[in-house]
């Protein structure tokens, strides 16, 4: 039990994260079929930023491909899906594998440099993988995308178009990944990534492989990256190409420095409050790239540590406990 | 220096722990370390000495892998790691503490000593429980005398006790040789006094190599010193006889 | 067509987006040389510069020659100023941190190109040529304006060359490019030289785009490509190198043109986008940069 207890950091943060998901749980009972449906939506995206985190936030890898994850994995399951007949689970476990290899094999490359350069890499292969999207139109559909044929969309004879199943399977995958991403913080593999954040050179000379180590912290953020791309595409029943557009690229890093880097409820705050930020000017204009525009700026300028960051900071050594 | 070469031979009876071989680095047209035959018997005390530029700093970081040498092999326990990355070297035994103070600012100084500790306790994918990493940890900040600030953020420490922090980080990973780079700059005479005793209690379970300007500390200290001059070897015996070297008093010592 | 004219047409149309991409590059690689930063904003720059050369071409409502004259002067006038205010209020507050700089320009990126929409709207809009000339050649006739295009182009990268090799401003430039700190020390204005590289870099993009307005329409989501290539020339070119730059330019936007009539744009990209990738991972001081000491 006292095991358990310390992978999800301690008391304290582990009631507040089974508390939300306890919470979040009850919640699609009251909610109003609109908000149902965002919820989902969110809690799946909120995967996304929560792989995300791994990298950007405890391991100071600022990536500006991550799309080519979410891509591979909603690619992955979509198109096995549709051409391979292969249903629910299965697709999503293909989905999972091709996020996993590609961010193996991106991830091998791309980490031979840092910093800016890092930056350039991690954009021009996910500028690869999306242009690969329009290259192969004859299967993807391009920009257009296809609609992934409901017989399809099952998960152990139950349908997923069916609003409460997916709010369900939303909702255990986020429960998977934000306990995964509290483990990661809270185990030794954290503590040596945010080493490596904080002073690689140091890191290195107490012995440990530091490109081994960014590795796997890529490897674990694509692979959340990943799975939600797959479920997105599963749940949701459309796979196109502006998924894996540069747009979504930026939408992670911005759903995590807006809910606070480095911060493992960061990410879903970030997406919680990044969606109905839109949601609300939508009323005003359609351009809503504008206000991801003017959020990332301000939160540059502002809050460079985020909501909960920033939270974490003023409750001093209680604030670690909550939020770790 | 016949007296030097008869003393280094009569010494020569511990196992040799560290030994370079034509040992060189060339940055540019510059030669800061050149063709160094070096020899480092388990267990003692050595300071490396030179006057500044010398290459004392380049010469340790070949050792530890922190650079990559143009020519001449590395051996450390009778093997060569001259082809090994540092975190390899580190995790055979050579560890070095900066000369630049380098921490983990925003950790508390425990989870410094932790994260050496780690490195060493973790076996294939399984660490260490954190009571053991903790005990661990714990134990060396006790011996450099930062038992009471082990909570306190590494960033806050004052310049001493974050010099006696990279010490700890390097008594975590429980190094058979350690290699200080000018541990006392800018320590306080009391402080450099506690130093002496804490390198001499170290050296009871580890060989160290010390780069020091502190002739006291390094006359205080060092079993055997090595003179480093213009990347090469100009001197090495014991504190008097060192004293004593005309050369050296010429190049070094200002005499 | 035979093979032989056909080829020669794919050359002359990839020499004229050789020579656009090399100036709009140019301005990416100075604000890269001097500042150490990159700018992701630099392709919106280029669209805001196409956008107001229609605005300024169909308000004033001239001859085209007349009205293409004033765009080419107010079009880079109010980009500048733009780039200008932009550094000011945003990159001199984060300290031109290389990767907060990034994200705060794809933040301007956004904030540009929706105001466009918003303002502009979605249509694309041509501005018409300064002068109706064919160029007969045996096989086919060739526009005149894009054989001015290319001569323009070379014009203005001489400008720049001289422009920084040969004037007290250059000088500064490149002295707060050496050594940021030294720079200061000799009495630099270094905070105004990185206003004013920012501003500058941006012009040249503007400069490109309203040369190229004749040929391509202006349209909200035309920065995109210009952006990408240029990343993709200052790259190969060597970050910062501005001779790597046109070079590599000349070569890349010249492929691009020929790559492109005989085989898929698509696979085109996807080669480019990748061989960037492995340049920066292999060769990061690009092909044709020295490798540092």
């Amino acid at each position: 039990m006292s095991g358990v207890l310390a992978l999800l950091g301690g008391p304290r943060s582990a009631a507040l994260h089974l508390g939300l998901i306890a919470v979040l749980a009850v919640l699609q009972f009251v909610l109003a079929e609109y908000h149902h449906i965002a919820m989902s939506r969110i809690l799946v995206l909120a995967c996304f930023a929560i792989g995300f985190n791994i990298a950007f936030g405890y391991t100071g890898l600022l990536s500006l491909g991550h799309a080519l994850f979410f891509g591979a994995g909603m690619y992955g399951a979509g198109l096995a899906a549709q051409f391979l007949a292969v249903a629910g689970p299965g697709a999503f476990l293909i989905g999972l594998a091709a996020a996993i290899a590609t961010t193996l094999i991106a991830g091998a490359i791309a980490l031979r440099t840092a910093g800016v350069s890092f930056m350039i890499v991690t954009l021009m292969f996910a500028q690869a993988g999306y242009l690969t999207v329009y290259y192969f139109g004859a299967y993807t559909r391009g920009d257009e995308g296809f609609v992934v044929d409901a017989t399809m969309r099952t998960l152990f004879g139950l349908a997923l178009n069916d609003a409460t199943v997916r709010y369900w399977i939303a909702l255990a995958l986020f429960a998977v990944c934000l306990v995964g991403a509290l483990a990661v913080a809270r185990s030794g593999l954290g503590r040596v990534l945010v080493a490596i954040r904080e002073n690689e050179e140091r890191a290195r000379m107490l012995g440990y492989d530091v490109y081994r180590y960014k590795l796997t912290a890529l490897v674990i953020s694509g692979a959340m990256a990943g799975a939600a791309g797959a479920a997105y595409g599963l749940l949701f029943g459309y796979v196109g190409a502006s998924f894996a557009s540069i747009q979504y690229s930026i939408l992670p890093l911005l759903w995590v420095l807006m809910g606070g880097a480095g911060v493992v409820l960061g990410p879903f705050l970030g997406t919680l409050a990044m969606f109905y930020l839109i949601d609300l000017t939508s009323g005003v204009t359609t351009a809503y790239l504008l206000v991801v525009g003017l959020a990332l700026i301000a939160l540059i300028l502002f809050f460079p540590k985020g909501i909960l960051g920033t939270l974490r900071e003023k409750l001093g050594a209680r604030g670690a406990s909550w939020l770790p | 220096m016949a007296a030097l070469d008869a003393q280094a031979t009569a010494d020569a009876k511990a196992p040799v722990l560290l030994r370079t071989q034509g040992l060189t680095r060339r940055f540019g047209g510059l030669t800061a370390v050149d063709s160094v035959d070096f020899a480092l018997p388990e267990g003692e005390i050595r300071a490396l000495i030179g006057p500044n530029g010398a290459g004392k700093t380049t010469f340790v970081s070949l050792l530890s892998g922190r650079i990559r040498p143009s020519a001449g092999r590395v051996e450390f326990d009778g093997r060569d790691v001259t082809q090994l990355k540092a975190h390899a070297r580190v995790a055979r035994g050579i560890a070095y503490t900066f000369q630049i103070t380098s921490i983990f600012k925003a950790m508390s100084a425990r989870e410094n000593v932790m994260l050496a500790a780690q490195r060493r306790l973790t076996q294939g994918l399984l660490g260490p429980s954190e009571e053991r990493l903790r005990a661990e940890a714990d134990a060396a900040l006790a011996r450099v005398g930062l038992g009471s600030r082990a909570d306190e953020p590494a960033g806050a420490l004052s310049y001493g006790h974050q010099r006696l922090l990279e010490v700890a980080m390097g008594l975590g990973l429980a190094p058979r040789l350690l290699i200080l780079d000018e541990p006392t700059q800018g320590l306080s005479d009391e402080e450099i006094a506690a130093f002496i005793d804490l390198v001499r209690d170290i050296a009871r379970q580890s060989t160290v190599l010390l780069i020091e300007h502190n002739m006291q500390v390094v006359m205080g200290l060092a079993d055997r010193i090595t003179v480093l001059d213009r990347g090469a070897i100009l001197a090495e015996g014991p504190p008097d006889a060192i004293r004593a070297d005309e050369a050296v008093q010429r190049a070094y010592l200002g005499g | 067509m035979d093979f032989g004219p056909f080829f020669l047409l794919a050359a002359m149309e990839g020499a004229v987006g050789a020579a656009v991409l090399a100036v709009t590059a140019l301005g990416l690689s100075l604000v890269f040389g001097v500042m150490r930063v990159v700018n992701v904003a630099h392709g919106e720059f280029y669209m805001l510069g196409a956008v107001i050369a229609w605005w300024v071409t169909s308000l004033l409502g001239v001859h085209p020659a007349l009205g293409f004259l004033a765009a080419l002067i107010v079009s880079p006038l109010i980009v500048g100023a733009i780039a200008g205010a932009a550094e000011r209020l945003v990159l001199t507050r984060i300290h031109y941190d290389p990767e907060a700089t990034i994200v705060a320009t794809i933040g301007m990126l956004y904030i540009i190109q929706q105001a466009v929409l918003m303002t502009y709207g979605p249509d694309a809009r041509p501005v018409q040529p300064p002068f109706d000339f064919r160029i007969q050649l045996p096989w086919f006739g060739y526009s005149g304006y894009k054989l001015f295009v290319i001569l323009a182009a070379a014009l203005l990268m001489l400008a720049v060359w001289w422009g920084l090799t040969r004037t007290r401003v250059g000088l500064m430039m490149r002295a707060t490019q050496f050594d940021r700190e030294t720079a200061r020390a000799f009495a630099i204005p270094v905070d105004t030289v990185y206003g004013g590289v920012f501003a500058v870099g941006a012009m040249l993009a503007a400069l490109g785009a309203v040369l190229v307005t004749p040929i391509q329409q202006a349209h909200y989501l035309m920065g995109h490509d210009p952006l990408l290539l240029s990343f993709i020339v200052v790259i190969i070119g060597g970050l910062g190198s501005l001779r790597g730059t046109v070079l590599a330019a000349v070569i890349i936007g010249m492929s691009d043109g020929i790559i492109s009539v005989f085989f898929s744009p698509t696979l085109a990209k996807i080669i480019a986008t990748l061989a960037v990738a492995f340049v920066l991972v292999w060769r990061p001081q690009g092909l044709f940069g020295e490798r540092p000491a």
